[in-house]
């Protein structure tokens, strides 16, 4: 599987994304994976431990949201949401049927703290 | 306090954006890029042989062959007349858009015509990394079972053609071809599906047929 230079993109993307907010820290980064989308969350997540160490993303929580796949059947226009190991369409039984959704594999957001956060954060665990 | 940064990016961008620029280069030099994937087993470098024998007359041919270790691949398709580059991917399961434009680079695109990329053997992981080839073609083949376009269904709706191999086979194997054909069907309707074998050499003439035309179309097209 490829989960790791998957792992390496999301910490590639969640860096720059940071940079530009110049972030001190990392903390959530929140990830959708369409239904159809082949890859394992929690090798991810294995591998995350490893490539954000040493980074400002380190302990950062990766967060998944599962989306349904979402089909269009071509032969009667229904759009659903195909069950398990079946796309045919629930309303004509046609096999012509596309994928509208369900294969996405992106970022959405990060969360971040600034230097300023960080720093009034540890002043208000010190009180 | 946290602040919330929106992204809203592919975490396959960076891949993607290389890919381009592979199509842009091979689009520069005119040269039809095909990215074969497969099984382990299913004939991809027997089909390059092939596709050599005939077509090496016919036009300047390059083979990039990604494999996880050993050059054997590639050795074939050199010993087949073919420019041939061997990429190790390392352990990696799949090509993807970086390793492809590193062999660009070692290759003489000025002077070819088709570029065969032969991925590593894997119907999962490939679908996921676009190389920026012209097409994906997809080996099945008769004794992998009839069952894998509904075991791989991102590797089978992704692809432009699919090549079924090895059906001199069938007299001998379970292989509802009716079944395998309604997954396909079902996954990536009216794609292009040339049935062939590697070792009767029946078949071949239609899949020979198809890699001319494409060439032909991004050549006049």
């Amino acid at each position: 599987m490829h989960e790791l230079p998957v792992t390496e993109s999301i910490l590639e993307i969640a860096l720059r994304y940071a940079a530009q907010a110049e972030a001190h820290r990392i903390t959530d980064i929140y990830i959708v994976i369409g239904q159809l989308a082949s890859i394992v969350d929690d090798s991810v997540q294995f591998y995350w431990d490893i490539v954000s160490a040493d980074t400002i993303a380190a302990g950062a929580r990766l967060h998944f949201e599962r989306t349904p796949a979402e089909m269009l059947c071509l032969s009667c226009q229904e759009t659903y949401q195909p069950g398990e190991g079946d796309l045919a369409c629930p309303a004509c039984g046609s096999r012509q049927v596309k994928v509208i959704a369900g294969e996405e594999f992106r970022m959405d957001a990060i969360e971040v703290e600034t230097l300023e956060e960080a720093r009034a954060r540890e002043l208000g665990s010190a009180e | 306090m946290k602040e919330r940064v929106q992204v809203v990016e592919n975490i396959f961008s960076a891949n993607d954006r290389l890919a381009t620029e592979n199509r842009a280069r091979l689009d520069q030099h005119r040269v039809l890029g095909l990215n074969l994937m497969a099984s382990p087993g299913a004939g991809k470098t027997s089909l390059i042989e092939r596709t050599l024998a005939v077509l090496k007359e016919e036009m300047r041919v390059a083979v990039v062959d990604g494999d996880v270790a050993t050059s054997i691949d590639a050795d074939r398709a050199a010993a087949a007349g073919a420019t041939a580059i061997q990429i190790n991917t390392g352990g990696e399961c799949h090509l993807d858009a970086v390793m492809l434009q590193g062999a660009l680079r070692e290759l003489p695109l000025a002077s070819l015509d088709l570029l065969i990329v032969e991925n590593v053997g894997n119907l999962i992981c490939p679908a996921s990394f676009s190389l920026g080839t012209h097409f994906s073609v997809l080996i099945a083949s008769v004794p992998e079972g009839d069952d894998k376009p509904y075991k791989y269904p991102a590797m089978y709706r992704g692809v432009d053609a699919l090549v079924i191999n090895k059906i001199d086979l069938r007299p001998y194997v379970e292989f509802n071809l009716e079944y395998f054909q309604a997954g396909v069907e079902m996954l990536n309707p009216g794609l292009v599906t040339l049935p062939l074998s590697c070792r009767t050499g029946e078949g071949l003439e239609a899949w020979l047929a198809w890699v001319r035309g494409q060439l032909k179309e991004l050549r006049h097209g």
